[in-house]
């Protein structure tokens, strides 16, 4: 099979044959989300359990989804109110749920890497639904499916992020997979909210916006990340919304069909004005929460095939 | 008592050279030094045969953590001093970053009394700078002195009110106390846990720039230019950082400077997918900065090399790369990891053994580091080229955090002797004995 990985903790190790299977894959799920029959075979028997250490309703609900449309037992747990608040660590929390042997562990971490640490403690396949400021992997993915399916390919686009990039594991996910895919990446936003070497990665750099968004075919906002800010990285929210939030003035800038999209949850007003978050024609914003399901559906299936692979093999 | 050492490949790094000839040892004291086969091995009361291997002066390690008072499970007197024996380190400089900070004479005194019961590894104290090393008032430099610390420092606290360590160098300055800070600006380097650049910013660390160690360091010339201190930087790791040193010795200042075994052997790519045993402080810097420090010591703008030797146990380091500890075991692994440096070419024997001996033993107005007439037979002998690979079980260290674990490591310590006592041979297993 195209598919040969234990966990999905990045986009970083995925090939692009890798992330085109998956997104086959995905495409087929968006089908079966269409039916009125939603339900697949993929995870019968299999266990599912979300571990969010922080908060999350969007993602956290789009994976619970996904796992029971295809027959996995979910269990949710809610970890910023358990244990660890009584100072338990995260591998001793990591090894109490290995314990009761789970299938798939879909965890979003506040730090960087913790997600990678608890894959090596735990011996089923882990899903990394966000750690610090690190990845944010099926994100990145369910872009790249709602790229492809407005656009007709996932190559040889010209694409805009822009906003809050040093905080954002979403703009370091999206920035790997699209250029992997061999796609022009336009890196917009202040300086103070850009990553340190960001001129090593390979793309282009705008602070100014309009210049930014010249002719490009996707504009991917980004959310400004409060909690994530030891403060002072912006003068404020209104002149953050002057120069950086995306209007109609500045979208004219970009191609006549190009796309807009946003991770969420959105601040209207801060870095999207609402009319355009809203205009059918231009946002894809509620299509990237429907591929979400299919691309979350898709990743579990495929480490699902292999995780079941490797015990067949031990067996 | 004489003690014969014959067919050796003396490493002496005051004259700077690499030669075959027998060393003799009287009463603890090199007595003469000569060519190979010079001396009637009849003569001396032992003689060993170095079989052609190398003999240095013994490596005089400033920086070391003992964790004594405090967290003794992670590092005591005993296992520290079984850990430099074995690592050819005759003589440990500690650090007072304890639990508490060894920042009064009595604390002080009870640490060197812990030292002399338990390990016969020379142990000097150094004490904290500040009282509780929270920046704010200096110690008791004069009794503290007295007692027997050999240099004051906050360890990696920057003390960050100017006035308060220019009152601190100033009265340094009259006792003749040496002075070793930690060169990091603290506003920019305030939680960050890697090094900014390409691979901080793919993984999603906190990151400082460089440049912070550069702002620290020409802060603190500017304080010694005010205040005539004397004064060591623990560790420059960058090589913006470079120049401001250069010119501080180009201008007359008492400034030295030094860097950790880590920072010349590693870089920051090696922490790889999070692995906290490379995270330490100053963090890993790029390859360029490693490359500019290593060109430095073989220079000499760069004076010391130490192991920073930070013991940590296994809990403090197995979590997220952010809330992980900081620091890494070293003694052991100080002399194979900087023979690296030499295989690599950097730079000949007697100039890098010179950075770990003679050097910080100058800086702190210490009789060893030579193989000089006179001097103290503090020896260790060692083939530089016999190949191993680590295994961190077997470090005598209580914790086992080395970088360096499954490393390929070229150079073994054979032999090491206190005064002309031996205090390690690599042919005698050791007992295990059980820590006081």
């Amino acid at each position: 099979m195209a598919f040969t990985q234990d966990h999905l903790l990045g986009i970083e190790p995925l090939s692009p044959v890798e992330i085109t299977t998956l997104l086959d894959l995905a495409d087929d799920y968006v089908a079966l989300n269409r039916s009125p029959d939603k339900h697949g075979e993929a995870l019968r028997g299999l266990t599912q359990i979300n571990m969010f250490f922080e908060n999350s309703t969007r993602t956290q609900a789009s994976f619970e989804l996904a796992g029971r449309r295809l027959g996995a037992d979910v269990m949710n747990m809610a970890m910023q109110t358990s244990s660890v608040k009584k100072g338990e660590t995260l591998i001793d929390t990591a090894l109490t749920l290995n314990a009761m042997r789970p299938d798939l562990l879909v965890v979003r971490h506040p730090q960087s890497g913790a997600v990678d640490l608890l894959a090596q403690k735990v011996n089923c396949a882990v899903l990394n639904a966000g750690d610090g400021r690190h990845e944010h992997p099926t994100q990145a993915l369910l872009d790249a499916l709602t790229i492809r399916r407005a656009k007709g390919r996932l190559h040889r686009l010209s694409i805009a992020i822009c906003g809050d990039i040093a905080h954002s594991r979403v703009a370091r996910s999206n920035l790997i997979l699209l250029g992997k895919m061999e796609n022009r990446i336009r890196l917009i936003g202040p300086p103070t909210l850009m990553p340190a070497a960001i001129g090593d990665f390979g793309c282009e750099v705008f602070e100014d916006m309009e210049a930014g968004l010249k002719d490009v075919d996707v504009v991917m906002m980004l959310r400004l990340q409060k909690e994530r800010m030891d403060g002072g990285f912006i003068p404020s929210e209104r002149e953050y919304y002057h120069r950086y939030g995306l209007d109609a003035e500045k979208l004219a800038h970009a191609k006549p069909d190009a796309i807009v999209m946003h991770p969420g949850p959105m601040n209207r007003g801060v870095e999207i004005d609402g009319s355009i978050a809203d205009d059918i024609n231009r946002s894809v914003i509620q299509e990237q929460v429907e591929m979400g399901v299919a691309v979350r559906m898709a990743a579990m299936d495929l480490l699902a095939r292999n995780l079941r692979k490797q015990r067949a093999a031990v067996a | 008592m004489t003690l014969l050492f014959r067919n050796a490949r003396l490493i002496d790094p005051e004259a700077g050279t690499d030669s075959q000839g027998d060393l003799l040892i009287r009463d603890g004291v090199i007595a003469a030094r000569g060519e190979t086969g010079e001396y009637d091995t009849h003569a001396a009361d032992r003689v060993i045969d170095c079989a052609g291997k190398c003999l240095a002066p013994g490596l005089v390690d400033i920086g070391v953590k003992v964790c004594e008072p405090g967290e003794r499970h992670k590092e005591s007197f005993r296992s520290a001093g079984r850990a430099a024996a074995a690592g050819g380190v005759t003589t440990i400089i500690t650090r007072p970053d304890t639990l508490p900070a060894i920042d009064t004479p009595e604390i002080l005194e009870f640490v060197a009394r812990r030292a002399r019961e338990a390990t016969q590894v020379r142990v000097l104290p150094m004490a904290a700078l500040t009282k509780g090393r929270e920046g704010r008032e200096m110690t008791e430099i004069g009794f503290l002195l007295d007692a027997g610390a050999v240099a004051f420092t906050d360890c990696d606290r920057v003390v960050a009110d100017t006035k308060v360590f220019g009152r601190a160098l100033t009265y340094a300055r009259s006792l003749g106390a040496l002075v070793i800070a930690h060169v990091q600006d603290p506003g920019l380097s305030r939680g960050a846990s890697a090094t900014s650049g390409k691979f901080a910013s793919l993984r999603g660390l906190p990151a400082v720039s460089s440049m912070a160690e550069r702002m620290a360091l020409d802060r603190d010339i500017a304080m010694v230019e005010m205040t005539g201190a004397r004064y060591h930087a623990d560790q420059i790791t960058t090589a913006r950082a470079l120049p401001a040193l250069e010119r501080a010795k180009a201008n007359g200042l008492d400034v030295t400077a030094g860097v950790s075994i880590h920072h010349l052997t590693l870089n920051e790519i090696d922490v790889a997918n999070y692995r906290t045993f490379f995270k330490v402080k100053p963090p890993l810097r790029s390859e360029d900065d490693r490359m500019a420090v290593v060109a430095a010591v073989a220079s000499g703008l760069i004076d010391v090399i130490s192991s920073m030797h930070t013991p940590q146990d296994e809990e403090s380091k197995r979590l997220p790369f952010e809330e992980a500890a900081s620091g890494a075991v070293a003694l052991e692994t100080l002399l194979p990891a900087a023979l690296r440096l030499y295989h690599a070419g950097a730079m000949d024997l007697p100039t890098l053994i010179r950075a770990m001996t003679l050097n910080p033993a100058r800086r702190l107005n210490l009789p060893q580091g030579r193989l000089a007439i006179g001097a103290p037979a503090d020896l260790v002998l060692f083939d530089a080229d016999a190949p191993f690979v680590l295994d961190r079980a077997k470090l005598r260290s209580k914790s086992k955090n080395t970088p360096f674990d499954e490393a390929r490591l070229q150079g073994k310590v054979l032999g090491s002797w206190v005064g002309g006592t031996r205090i390690f041979d690599a042919n005698v297993v050791e007992s295990e004995t059980r820590d006081a």
